[in-house]
C-alpha cells in the first residue's frame, strides 16, 4: 500500500520513497526505508502527517502516492 | 555556480577567526548571535537570493550567523548561503533543539563528518526536562567527539559557558562509514568538507582530474549518517514518555479542517484589522497624509523647483507628477513601508510560532490544484500587502513551473492592500451582495487561472514535505528583528525598480504615449465594458500605482452595474509599473510579457463579459 492510504492512527513501516531528491529531505528528518512512523493524521485527499519520536512532517497526496508502506498495527 | 568567498564577500580580514552558528530552523541561533556579539553587527545580502547574513565579533574573532537548515547541501538559496559559510568555518558553534535531537543531530554529525571544529549547544534544556526527555550529556559527548553544553538561551542561560567552550572546539568523531569514503579522496581537496560534499554529489564542488565527474554516494552517506544518528539517540536518550502536551494537541487541532480552516480564518481576520485598518487607515493616513504630503512633498518640490524650472523635461522627471524624488518616495516610504513592514510582522509571528507550517499543511490540497504547493501561500498572502515583495518571495518555491505560477496568479489576480483599501471603500456602499459577488468573480478567476495554467504549464510541481515544529510563543525581539531585515531588504531591491517606473511614466507621458495608450483603450473601457470614457484615464493611472486606479474611479459618475464591473477590471488589470519590473526581473522579458499581456486580457474579457449581465 502506499502512505496515500494509510489510515490516521497506524502504524507504518517506510518500504521505499519512489523520488530522489525527497528521500534524501526525508532522511534528514529521520524517516527513510525501514522506519517506523505513525499517521497522525491525514487531510482529506490532502496531506499525510507522519510521526516519528517528536518529529513530526506533513507529506504532500502526490508524494504519499510514491511512498510504499507496510502497515504494522492499528493503535 | 562556485563557492562565494566569505571573507571577501563580509570583508573579514585574513588571519581572523571564522566563527560560525549553525543549526536548524527555529533553534534559537539569533538568540545565541545577539548575546554573543557586540553592538556593532554588519548585515551583508547574498547575491541573487533573499538571504540576509549578519556578522559581529566576538573578542578578536568573527562571529557569522547562518540561516537555519536541516542539512549542509544545495536544495535551496538558504542551505546554499549556509553551505558557503560553514565550509569556510574555522569554528562551528551548532545549536540544537534538545527537545528534537532526532532531527538535529543530523546537520551536527554532517558538520563532524565536515571534519570542522565545533562545539555544541544543546539548547532550550527546559522543554525537554518539562517533556519527560532525558539526555545523559557526557554519553552524547563521548559518542560525538565534541564539547557539548546545556542552554536555555531566552533566560541568558548556557551562553557565557559557549564562550568559554570555544577553546575545547575539536574536531568531532566521523561516520566511520563515511571516514573510510573520506580517506582516499580526500587528498585531492583543499579541506575534507570539500572532500564530503563532493561525495555527497553537491554541485558546488567538481571533481577534481583523476576522480570520476560525479561519487554517487549520497543516498548511501545520508543512510549511514541517519543509522548512526539513531543509534546515538538510542545511547543517550535515556526516558521518554511522549505525552501529549497541549501545544503538541493544539498544533494537532490547527491540522484538520475543523477546527483548522476556521481558525484560519479568524488569524487573516485579525491580521486583515492589524494592517487593513490600523496600518492602512490610521498609520498610513499619518504617513502619506501629513509627513508625506504636507511636508515632504512641498520641500522636495521647493528644492527642485530652485534648480529646474516645474516646466522643464528635468523638473518634471524629478518633482512633477510622477517624480521619481516625489511620487516614488511617497508610494514607497509613505504608503508602502508601513503596509509591508505589518505584513512581514504578522508572517514573522506566524512563522516563529510554528503556525506557517500548519497553514501551508492546511492548504496544499487546494495548491496542489493550481499547480503549487501549500508552501506557495506565503507569496500569496504577502500579495494582498504588496505584489512586488510578493512577486520577490516566489523564490523559495520549488520549480520554475511553481515560480510561474504564482508570479502569474500574483500579477493578475491578487489585488494588494494599497488597492484594495480603496475597492472595498467603493464596494461596501454598494450592499453586502455586491461585495461578495466582487469576492465571488476575483476568487473565481484565480481559481481558473491556476487550473488552466497546472494543465497548459510543461514539468511538474514538487510535492510538500515540511518540518511540523512544536508551537511555540513567539519572542518579540526576534519578530522584531526578522521585520526589520526583511523590510529593508523590500526597500532596498525595490527601490530603484519604483524609482524607474516613475522615470518611464513621466517619460511615457512626455512623448505623448500615454496618451496614445488612453485612445487605444476608450473603445474597450466604453463600447465592451460599457463604462464610461473618463475610466480611461483611471486604468492608465493603475499603470503607475493600482490604487491611484480605483481611486480614478471614485469620482466617476456611475451605477452600481457600472461600479462593479469597473472594479473587477481594475483589480485584473495590470500591476504596478514596480511589480512588472520584479516580475520581468525574476521571471525574464518572454514570461512577463506573458503575464502583463495576460493581466491585459484577463482584465478586458472578465470586465466585458461581467458588463453583458451587470450594465
Amino acid at each position: 500500500m502506499t502512505l496515500a492510504q494509510a489510515i490516521k492512527g497506524e502504524k507504518l513501516i517506510i518500504r521505499s520513497i519512489d523520488d530522489s531528491e525527497m528521500r534524501m529531505k526525508a532522511i534528514r528528518f529521520g524517516v527513510m526505508e525501514g522506519a517506523e512512523v505513525i499517521c497522525a493524521e491525514k487531510l482529506p485527499r490532502g496531506p499525510v502527517i507522519i510521526r516519528r519520536g517528536r518529529q513530526e512532517l506533513a507529506v504532500g497526496h502526490g508524494l504519499a502516492q510514491n511512498i510504499t508502506v507496510e502497515r504494522v498495527a492499528k493503535i | 555556480m562556485g563557492l562565494l568567498e566569505i571573507n571577501k564577500s563580509l570583508k573579514i580580514p585574513s588571519g581572523v577567526k571564522k566563527i560560525v552558528l549553525a543549526g536548524n530552523p527555529n533553534v534559537g541561533k539569533s538568540v545565541f548571535f545577539n548575546a554573543l556579539t557586540n553592538r556593532y553587527v554588519d548585515v551583508s545580502n547574498f547575491p541573487g537570493t533573499t538571504v540576509d547574513i549578519s556578522h559581529g565579533s566576538l573578542g578578536k574573532d568573527i562571529l557569522i550567523d547562518t540561516p537555519g537548515i536541516y542539512g549542509v547541501s544545495s536544495f535551496n538559496d538558504e542551505e546554499k548561503v549556509a553551505r558557503d559559510v560553514i565550509i569556510q568555518a574555522d569554528i562551528v558553534i551548532n545549536i540544537v533543539d534538545a527537545l528534537h535531537l532526532e532531527r538535529d543531530l543530523f546537520l551536527t554529525q554532517q558538520i563532524i563528518d565536515m571534519g570542522l571544529p565545533m562545539v555544541v549547544s544543546l539548547n532550550m534544556m527546559d522543554e525537554a526536562i518539562k517533556n519527560g526527555v532525558k539526555i545523559d550529556i557526557e554519553i552524547l559527548e563521548e559518542e560525538l567527539g565534541v564539547p557539548i553544553i546545556p542552554s536555555v538561551a531566552i533566560e541568558g542561560k548556557g551562553i557565557e559557558e559557549i564562550r568559554d567552550a570555544l577553546q575545547r572546539a575539536r574536531p568531532g568523531k566521523k561516520v566511520p562509514y563515511i571516514d573510510a569514503l573520506l580517506k582516499p579522496v580526500s587528498p585531492f581537496f583543499s579541506n575534507v568538507g570539500e572532500a564530503l560534499l563532493y561525495l555527497e554529489d553537491d554541485p558546488l564542488i567538481e571533481a577534481p582530474f583523476l576522480l570520476s565527474a560525479k561519487a554517487g554516494s549520497q543516498e548511501e552517506i545520508y543512510m549511514q549518517r541517519r543509522i548512526r544518528v539513531n543509534e546515538i539517540m538510542e545511547m543517550a536518550i535515556r526516558e521518554t514518555t511522549v505525552g501529549a502536551s497541549l501545544s503538541a494537541r493544539l498544533g494537532q487541532l490547527m491540522l484538520q479542517p475543523f477546527p483548522g480552516i476556521p481558525l484560519l480564518f479568524i488569524s487573516l481576520l485579525a491580521m486583515y484589522y492589524f494592517i487593513g485598518v490600523f496600518i492602512a487607515q490610521i498609520v498610513v493616513d499619518f504617513t502619506e497624509g501629513v509627513v508625506m504630503e504636507n511636508y515632504y512633498c512641498p520641500f522636495m518640490e521647493n528644492i527642485v523647483g530652485r534648480v529646474f524650472s516645474p516646466d522643464s523635461l528635468l523638473g518634471y522627471i524629478l518633482a512633477g507628477e510622477y517624480g521619481v524624488l516625489t511620487l516614488t518616495v511617497v508610494y514607497l516610504v509613505g504608503l508602502l513601508l508601513p503596509l509591508v513592514a505589518g505584513f512581514y510582522f504578522s508572517l514573522s509571528i506566524m512563522e516563529d510560532s510554528g503556525y506557517l507550517p500548519r497553514i501551508a499543511t492546511l492548504t496544499d490540497r487546494l495548491m496542489v490544484k493550481l499547480g503549487l504547493n501549500g508552501r506557495a501561500i506565503i507569496p500569496i498572502i504577502l500579495g494582498l500587502g504588496c505584489v512586488t515583495m510578493a512577486a520577490i518571495t516566489t523564490r523559495l518555491l520549488g520549480s520554475k513551473r511553481e515560480r510561474i505560477i504564482a508570479t502569474a496568479l500574483l500579477g493578475i489576480a491578487i489585488p494588494c492592500s494599497a488597492q484594495l483599501g480603496v475597492i472595498f471603500g467603493m464596494v461596501a456602499p454598494l450592499g453586502i451582495s455586491y461585495l461578495f459577488l466582487y469576492l465571488a468573480v476575483i476568487i473565481g478567476v484565480f481559481m481558473l487561472l491556476g487550473l488552466i495554467m497546472a494543465r497548459v504549464l510543461p514539468g511538474r510541481s514538487t510535492d510538500l514535505l515540511i518540518d511540523l515544529p512544536p508551537l511555540r510563543l513567539p519572542q518579540l525581539k526576534n519578530v522584531l528583528k526578522k521585520t526589520y531585515h526583511r523590510t529593508g531588504h523590500f526597500i532596498k531591491e525595490a527601490s530603484p525598480l519604483f524609482a524607474l517606473g516613475a522615470l518611464l511614466i513621466s517619460l511615457l507621458n512626455i512623448s505623448g504615449s500615454l496618451h496614445t495608450i488612453q485612445n487605444f483603450l476608450r473603445p474597450l473601457i466604453t463600447g465592451w465594458m460599457r463604462l464610461p470614457p473618463e475610466a480611461a484615464t483611471a486604468f492608465i493611472m493603475g499603470i503607475v500605482r493600482r490604487d491611484f486606479g480605483a481611486a480614478g474611479l471614485y469620482s466617476l459618475n456611475m451605477n452600481t452595474g457600472q461600479t462593479l464591473v469597473s472594479l473587477v477590471a481594475i483589480t485584473l488589470f495590470v500591476p504596478c509599473i514596480a511589480s512588472v519590473l520584479v516580475i520581468f526581473k525574476e521571471r525574464g522579458i518572454k514570461d512577463g510579457l506573458l503575464i502583463w499581456v495576460g493581466s491585459f486580457l484577463t482584465a478586458f474579457l472578465v470586465g466585458g463579459w461581467l458588463a453583458l449581465f451587470m450594465v
